[in-house]
């Protein structure tokens, strides 16, 4: 009988503390199917944010760092200029990404360092209690929109658009997590943004849309049905650059 | 001046120059820093110096991101270093508790200026509680190293970074913008760099297991355990890493206490005042964290009085008054915002204590 | 001995390169020296100044609030900086570009067109080593010898003809050195 599936090699075997139906845990399996794929895991040094995959390195058999808040870009930039015979990637959520860590975002991409970036972005802060993040819709309820989101308290920026706007940047996807060929479609995503890297193309970002059915106050198949009816209007996928 | 002279000639130098070079010798093979003064021409000369070694210079978009970088790189198992001036370095105090955090080696370079806010760009020792007490959040410290002259802040980054290796720490280097800016006729000389084995670094797991650097502990009772072998690991700092300078202490009445640039002003007046048959000594702290208390308990001394200038409204004197717990007199005489304690404003106020 | 330095002009006059050189002179005299530049926003506009101090002991203060000897390169900086010369001390003063009155009180006074004879020269880029020259004369704190030791030195960064040009300036600002405390330097 053939093997057809097992668990990644690059995965622990932890179980995660992530609520029914997030996405985080999907991303994450896919970043090890990928880095297993590719035969790097001896080679990936892994940039772990701060937000609901604080502890990603207790998921992932690699090498990996935590890095303040918003600074997993200037941290995987030394560590990539320094050791460019690895394969470096940050994690990141909409908050550490696109808010508190814009600037290092920016200013990575702008440099054009070859890294591969993984940017999950699902609308809302998870780990402080379902505060409003940066991409949060016009109109949606959060922990501080509790009347939902005015224009006042910021349009949901597209991040993934305004960098790839940039010189430094050369690859840039938006994928979901809410069906399964989404899904597939994000593992290809994924492939290119490491493969980019490895061939030293430079900088590449996956946006990653994904479900937070807890402080979306929905089950986690409303959840996929949100992303796929509301949220890719806001936020349409395919490649951006 | 580019001159990096060949290690035999002396050559001039300003401070900041001094520091870049010398961190260059000590192996320092990552630098990221933003620009500030007075301490520009820091990161110019490693901008200008570092690639040519083959080393990496980054001028960052930020301090924070400049101490992130760092971060990174000290990670990577490299000696690593960033710079900046008052202001700068209080962005920076994010990114240094985080090093103190993951027990990651760093140096970090202040090259004081004058505060609070914006202040000015004039020589300034108001940093002092800031460097010396954490900064930061979270129950850490970093080692303080403050030299006095130019020739001793090119010295010192051996010790900074061999510190900062031996006990994986953040170490500052405390100067002024009289030290940074000044020049002064240096020789070069290599000084001494211990390679120190970094197997907990990140550089890819292979043949091993995969390394964390982390500084995240939420299960019951790890981070506690955790902090008390950091506070473990400050006791022994404390033991063996006190550094200071003394001169004349023995039958003194009184001992003026100054560091850094300060120091230097303190010490002419001291010299001066011993040509006066006036029994005056001196001290200067070195390491101002560890602070160096051995200096200040002599059991047998009677009757001593202390004299601290500083760059600052008072700050260093109330670890000077800790160190001598009581056992006599501390006054203190400072200046800051642009004004530094002149020689005669020492001697005066010298006079009021006698 | 202990001689605390002013040395002041506007940007662009050559006032950094002045003082050290001045340093550097008195570093190949094997004595202490500090050389302390303004700095910041300050000297992007009009004056630019440095402070050189040179001893025979280890040196504190490398500020100098009141100075044993000047040179002044413009009329701003007398008017800033005279007042800090002490009353005995030496002030060498371009007078090229320096009308106002000296203070009264200075005595020791080498007041030169360097300005002029540095265009007579060929550039008033010189007019610095021109008044260097004078004042290593009037001075005689570091020998006319040590300088152009510095001078030659720069050969491996400028051109043979810049250095014949600056030791021309230096020997044509000695010359000047007329009521001079020290004549003839160390």
């Amino acid at each position: 009988m053939e093997k057809i599936y097992s668990r990644p090699r690059s995965l622990r075997e932890n179980p995660t503390h992530y609520c029914p139906g997030c996405g985080h845990g999907i991303a994450h399996k896919l970043v090890a199917q990928v880095v297993d794929e590719l035969d790097i895991r001896e080679k990936v040094i892994a940039i772990a944010p701060v937000g609901c995959a604080v502890i990603a390195y207790d998921y992932w058999d690699f090498d990996c760092s935590e890095a303040a808040h918003g600074r997993a870009l200037a941290v995987a930039t030394a560590i990539k200029r320094l050791r460019p015979e690895n394969v470096v990637f940050t994690y990141q959520g909409d908050g550490d990404l696109a808010a508190i860590g814009t600037n290092e975002t920016i200013h990575a991409a702008n440099r054009g360092e070859n890294l591969t970036v993984i940017f999950i972005n699902n609308a809302v802060y998870g780990m402080t209690g379902g505060q409003m993040a940066p991409t949060t819709l016009l109109g949606q309820k959060t922990a501080t929109t509790p009347r939902g989101r005015v224009a006042q308290e910021g349009l949901p920026l597209k991040i993934s658009e305004l960098l790839a706007g940039l010189g430094g940047v050369k690859y840039v996807e938006r994928v979901s997590m809410h069906a399964p060929a989404e899904v597939l479609k994000a593992k290809r995503a994924l492939t290119q943004a490491f493969q980019n890297q490895i061939d030293g193309v430079g900088f590449s970002l996956v946006e990653i849309l994904s479900p937070c059915p807890t402080y979306w106050g929905k089950s986690p198949q409303k959840s996929a049905e949100w992303i796929r009816d509301v949220m890719i209007k806001e936020f349409p996928l395919g490649r951006i650059k | 001046m580019s001159a990096r002279g060949n290690g035999h000639a002396k050559i001039l130098m300003t401070g900041n120059e001094a520091i870049a070079e010398g961190a260059i010798r000590a192996g320092c093979r990552f630098y990221a820093g933003y620009p500030i003064t007075p301490q520009n021409e820091l990161t110019a000369y490693m901008a200008r110096h570092m690639p040519q070694e083959g080393r990496v210079f980054i001028q960052a978009e930020s301090e924070l991101a400049a101490v992130n970088m760092v971060f990174g790189a000290s990670a990577t198992g490299v000696r690593a270093m960033t710079s900046s001036s008052s202001p700068g370095i209080s962005l920076k105090q994010e990114g240094i508790s985080y090093l103190a955090g993951c027990r990651l080696p760093a140096v970090i370079v202040n090259i004081m200026r004058g505060g609070p806010g914006l202040g000015n760009i004039a020589p300034s020792q108001a940093d002092y509680f800031q460097a010396t007490k954490g900064g930061g959040h979270g129950d850490y410290h970093s080692i303080v190293l403050a030299p006095a002259s130019v020739e001793e802040a090119y010295r010192t980054m051996f010790d900074a970074f061999d510190l900062a290796d031996t006990y994986r720490t953040p170490v500052m280097v405390l100067g002024d913008g009289m030290l940074g800016q000044m020049m002064e006729p240096l020789i070069l000389e290599k000084g001494p760099v211990r390679q120190h084995a970094k197997t907990w670094a990140l550089t890819g797991c292979r043949g091993r297991k995969p390394n964390i650097v982390r500084s995240l502990f939420l299960k019951e009772g790890v981070l506690e355990a955790l902090n008390l072998q950091l506070q473990k690991k400050y006791k022994a700092i404390q033991q063996k890493e006190q550094r200071w300078e003394e001169l004349l202490v023995e039958d003194a009445s009184v001992i003026l206490v100054a560091y850094g640039g300060m120091a230097r002003i303190v010490k002419e007046a001291v010299r001066g005042l011993r040509a006066g048959h006036k029994k005056i000594g001196f001290i200067r702290p070195i390491s101002l964290w560890p602070f160096p208390v051995k200096a200040f308990r002599r059991p047998g001394k009677k009757s001593v009085k202390y004299l601290v200038v500083e760059m600052s409204y008072g700050q260093m004197v109330e670890d000077v008054r800790l160190a001598v717990e009581c056992r006599a007199p501390v006054e203190f005489f400072g200046r800051s915002g642009g004004g530094i304690p002149t020689e005669e404003e020492i001697l005066k106020k010298l006079h009021t204590m006698s | 001995m202990t001689e605390r330095i002013i040395i002041a002009g506007s940007g662009g006059q050559g006032v950094m390169l002045l003082g050290k050189v001045l340093a550097e002179s008195a570093m190949r005299e094997a004595r202490h020296v500090t050389w302390l530049p303004s700095y910041g926003a300050e000297v992007r506009g009009g004056t630019a100044n440095c402070m050189v101090v040179i001893s025979d002991e280890e040196i504190g203060s490398p500020f100098v609030q009141y100075a044993d000897s000047m040179i002044v390169l413009n009329d701003e900086s007398l008017r800033r900086f005279g007042g800090r010369l002490k009353s005995r001390g030496l002030l060498v003063l371009n007078s090229s570009l320096a009308q106002s009155a000296p203070p009264a009180k200075i005595k020791n006074l080498e007041s030169r067109p360097f300005s002029a004879i540095a265009l007579e020269l060929g550039t008033v880029k010189v007019a610095n080593i021109v008044a260097l020259g004078c004042f290593v004369a009037a001075g005689g704190i570091v020998g006319k010898g040590s300088v152009e030791g510095v001078i030659k030195g720069k050969a491996g960064e400028v051109s043979t003809d810049i250095i014949t040009l600056n030791l021309k300036a230096l020997s044509k600002g000695f010359g000047l050195a007329g009521g001079s405390r020290a004549k003839g330097g160390r």
